[in-house]
């Protein structure tokens, strides 16, 4: 179990992180999404211990990690952005290393082999961390980061620079380990969290703007519902007849090629259309070329939500609000 | 204890399993065996005419010994800021701070681990230097006392270079930046008595105290000073107190 409570970093006068508030489960794969430089890090650096914060607290496993630093580290496996390896140390000799700084005492070697097991490293027990694949020193780091059995793991960008199949399988390795433990990882990658993680807390500039799983996240941003038309036929006329629609809202043009035209038709009440839709070209004597409901992606909330101009920040804000106040 | 161990068995490892240890030790040996071969050659010599015109015996602990283990400390001038430079600068740049900053270890065992290690390393490079001692043995008949101070001399004076090697080292990420600027404090330390009278009595007096090779003069002789012994280990616990200062305030900063 995470707890982050009104955590708040300053760097002089800039602010890394700025009252961020939330809250990890047993179990619970969370994912920490933002731009580049929006404060991911920099929290995750302080629930490690790495960093003290300038306000606010954070608690591992119900230990705080300021006041009780070396209880909660035992309980904490972390994945920086760049694996922590030395290069001049071969995977096993490392992995020795790292159980014994993270107070494995017994059995160490047979902690070694699980972890290489498991992370699927065996393979390369013996070479030179320095040698590796990224994809491999990605793994040794994961490998590293469980090897004391910590109720929760850090992942800061597990996925950052691996190739797909990789991304792959560190995603299936990170699923796997769910549940036996709390999963914190940070990505900038959307269909990464829509894949992996049951709850997704959004940060922009130091700041929550949004809490919640992601297909609510997604269903709640939609509010109205839109259908995407491509028809073949005099545009401002198929516009005209589209908006003449009942629960049509409005209707936009999307392209224009020339006698072709895209429309998306946003509807109120999450009326279907499609039947009206189909209809009124057909009676138009034009051309249905293509006709389907458009999802908002992750992709839009998130863009949505993290360019979003200072004064609209109350529709931001009430994003949070199913989370039972998690940002309050 | 047992966490500075495994810090200290790391950085031991860094040090022998790359070329650092064997490039050090190796030329340490060297410039050590010329700084002994020097001396004896005129010892040998100034003992043929002494030979000659018997009354007055010389001391050979007095000519060779005292005088190779005091320049000795020259070689330690020019090759400690390359076994220090790297213990926190590297750190730094690769990132693997991260992991020592984040283990379940305090930042006192990370600094002990760390001095311990370059100990060892030192350690085995004046161990290499016991086989001219041994010589002296097999041809000669040395006083062993002031040889035994002048290692203890050189040890705690090596302390002291290492403790602020690993502290200049943990203020930069830069490993060129942390050799220079530990060579060139290390040198200042050296000469710092070198202004002398112009500086009016007391201030001569400090200056003097604050030299590291200052105090070694006794232990060459074969002296152990409380007061040098204590110098020594201040000097050490200062260094080390300042890392911790140092990389706590890394902390703070980020």
């Amino acid at each position: 179990m995470i707890e982050v409570q009104h955590l708040s970093k300053n760097y002089g006068p800039f602010s890394a992180v700025d009252d961020v508030s939330f809250r990890a489960e047993s179990g619970e794969i969370l994912g920490f999404l933002g731009p580049n430089g929006a404060g991911k890090t920099t929290t995750m650096r302080i629930i490690t211990g790495y960093m003290p914060a300038t306000a606010g607290k954070a608690t591992v496993a119900g230990f705080d990690v300021f006041d009780q630093p070396l209880e909660a580290k035992r309980r904490t496996g972390y994945l920086p952005e760049t694996p922590p390896l030395y290069p001049d140390m071969t995977v096993r000799e490392y992995l020795r290393f790292v159980a014994k700084i993270k107070g494995v005492r017994s059995h160490i070697n047979d902690r070694v082999d699980a972890v290489m097991k498991k992370t699927r490293i065996d393979d390369m027990a013996n070479r030179h961390c320095g040698k590796l694949s990224k994809g491999y020193k990605q793994r040794v780091g994961l490998a590293q980061a469980l090897i004391h059995e910590p109720e929760v793991l850090v992942l800061d960008e597990p996925t950052a620079g691996l190739d797909p199949k990789q991304i792959i399988e560190v995603r299936q390795l990170i699923r796997e380990l769910a549940g036996s433990h709390t999963i914190v990882l940070s990505t900038h990658i959307l269909p990464e969290v829509a894949q992996t993680c049951q709850k997704v807390v959004i940060i922009n500039r130091g700041k929550v703007v949004a809490i919640d799983t992601p297909d609510a996240l997604t269903e709640r941003l939609r509010g109205a519902v839109t259908t995407f038309v491509q028809a073949q036929g005099p545009i401002a006329e198929v516009q005209r007849a589209l908006q003449g629609i009942t629960g049509v809202v409005r209707v936009n043009v999307a392209e224009v090629r020339d006698d072709m035209g895209s429309f998306n038709v946003d509807t109120e009440n999450n009326a279907d259309v499609r039947r009206q839709v189909a209809d009124t070209i057909v009676r138009g004597g034009w051309g249905l070329l293509e006709l389907r409901p458009t999802r908002i992606s992750l992709e839009d909330v998130f863009l949505k939500l993290t360019t979003e101009e200072p004064g609209s920040a109350e529709a931001a804000g009430t994003m949070t609000g199913s989370e039972g106040g998690a940002n309050a | 204890m047992r966490n500075t161990f495994a810090i200290a068995q790391r950085e031991l490892n860094a040090y022998f399993s790359s070329p650092i240890a064997y490039v050090l030790i190796g030329f340490f040996a060297l410039l050590f065996g010329w700084f002994f071969y020097v001396p004896l050659a005129y010892f040998e010599q100034q003992s043929m005419q002494a030979g000659m015109n018997p009354g007055q015996a010389l001391n050979i602990n007095q000519m060779l010994v005292g005088p190779t283990l005091m320049n000795t400390t020259v070689i330690m001038l020019f090759l400690f800021p390359l076994i220090t430079m790297r213990t926190y600068a590297e750190e730094k740049r690769s990132g693997t701070i991260e992991l020592l900053l984040t283990s379940p270890i305090t930042d006192v065992q990370i600094i002990l681990g760390k001095f311990l290690g370059a100990m060892l390393l030192y350690a085995a490079m004046l161990a290499v230097t016991t086989i001219h001692m041994a010589v002296l043995f097999i041809f000669g008949d040395p006083e062993w006392k002031p040889i035994v101070t002048g290692y203890l001399g050189l040890l705690m004076m090596g302390g002291c270079f290492l403790s602020l090697g690993l502290f200049i080292s943990s203020l930069t990420k830069n490993q060129i930046v942390a050799a220079m600027a530990t060579f060139a404090v290390f040198l200042m330390l050296w000469v710092i008595n070198w202004i002398g009278t112009f500086v009016g009595p007391t201030t001569q007096a400090v200056l003097s105290h604050l030299s590291l090779t200052e105090h070694f003069d006794d232990f060459a002789k074969g002296i152990i000073d409380t007061k040098h012994v204590i110098y020594y280990l201040s000097f050490m616990a200062f260094g080390l107190f300042l890392t911790a200062k140092s990389v706590d305030s890394e902390r703070w900063r980020g």
